[in-house]
């Protein structure tokens, strides 16, 4: 079916929301990506915080951020659920898969840039891969 | 081609227009002496901006709620906008204003 992915949720609990109701929402969030198919990578309760502006009556609320490999059809149905209880004043899912890979990338080049070359690392042509090329032409000619 | 050629010249009068502005607001010292700006990110090399971390985007948003240009914050354009994004996804879930006063 459709290829698995990785999400980042973060929903905004109500202020006035017991613990249990929070946990309740968290074992929520479980059943679902375990009845559709996926899997929690983390999980992770910020506790109360206060907000940056109000939502509503509320200038606090109990954040809670998961990380879930999944489909997108799994983000739907969690979006859905969300959207429909009352205690959630706000979610955010971000798939951050593509995100995370591209910090990678540029991770790994920066470290063959500045690993082997000691003395060359000023050079302005840094990162112009056409530039070992032309070294190349030279020593040859 | 016309239409292009305007619109450029539209885009260099506004700069102009803005960089005498700036003169203006913080006086003669500005043309005397101006610090070099490096991009935080480039230096710390932070490759990724995350959304969840106000302390690291709150700098960028001044007082006001703005999101800091990068004519003064000197950050470049790759990691401006991923700040940007990382920001405006910030706002979303009210952990940097949209408008403060």
């Amino acid at each position: 079916m459709s290829t698995s992915r990785q999400y980042e949720l973060v929903y905004i609990v109500s202020p006035d929301a017991s613990e249990q109701e929070v946990t309740d929402l968290h074992a929520q969030v479980e059943a679902v990506i375990a009845r559709i198919g996926g899997e929690l990578v983390k999980s992770e309760n910020w506790g109360r915080r206060k907000m940056a502006y109000e939502i509503g009556p509320h200038k606090e609320g109990i954040y809670v951020l998961e990380l879930i490999n999944g489909t997108g059809e799994l983000m739907k149905e969690l979006e859905r659920r969300l959207r429909v209880s009352e205690k959630i004043l706000r979610y955010l899912v971000v798939r951050v898969d593509e995100e995370l890979r591209a910090a990678e990338r540029t991770r790994s080049r920066r470290k063959v840039r500045t690993g082997p070359p000691a003395g060359e690392g000023d050079r302005s042509g840094m990162g112009v891969d056409g530039d070992g090329g032309d070294d190349r032409f030279e020593t040859e000619a | 081609m016309g239409e292009e050629r305007r619109s450029g010249g539209g885009r260099g009068g506004r700069g102009g227009a803005r960089g005498a502005n700036a003169d203006k607001g913080t006086g003669q010292r500005r043309s005397l002496f101006r610090r070099r700006k490096v991009c935080k990110f480039c230096a710390e090399k932070i490759d990724y901006i995350d959304y969840k971390d106000v302390r690291m985007l709150m700098p960028f948003v001044p007082d006001r709620g703005k999101i800091l240009p990068r004519r003064i914050s000197g950050v470049c354009a790759p990691h401006q906008r991923a700040l940007q994004t990382a920001i405006k996804r910030a706002r979303q879930l009210a952990l940097v204003p949209y408008v403060a006063d």
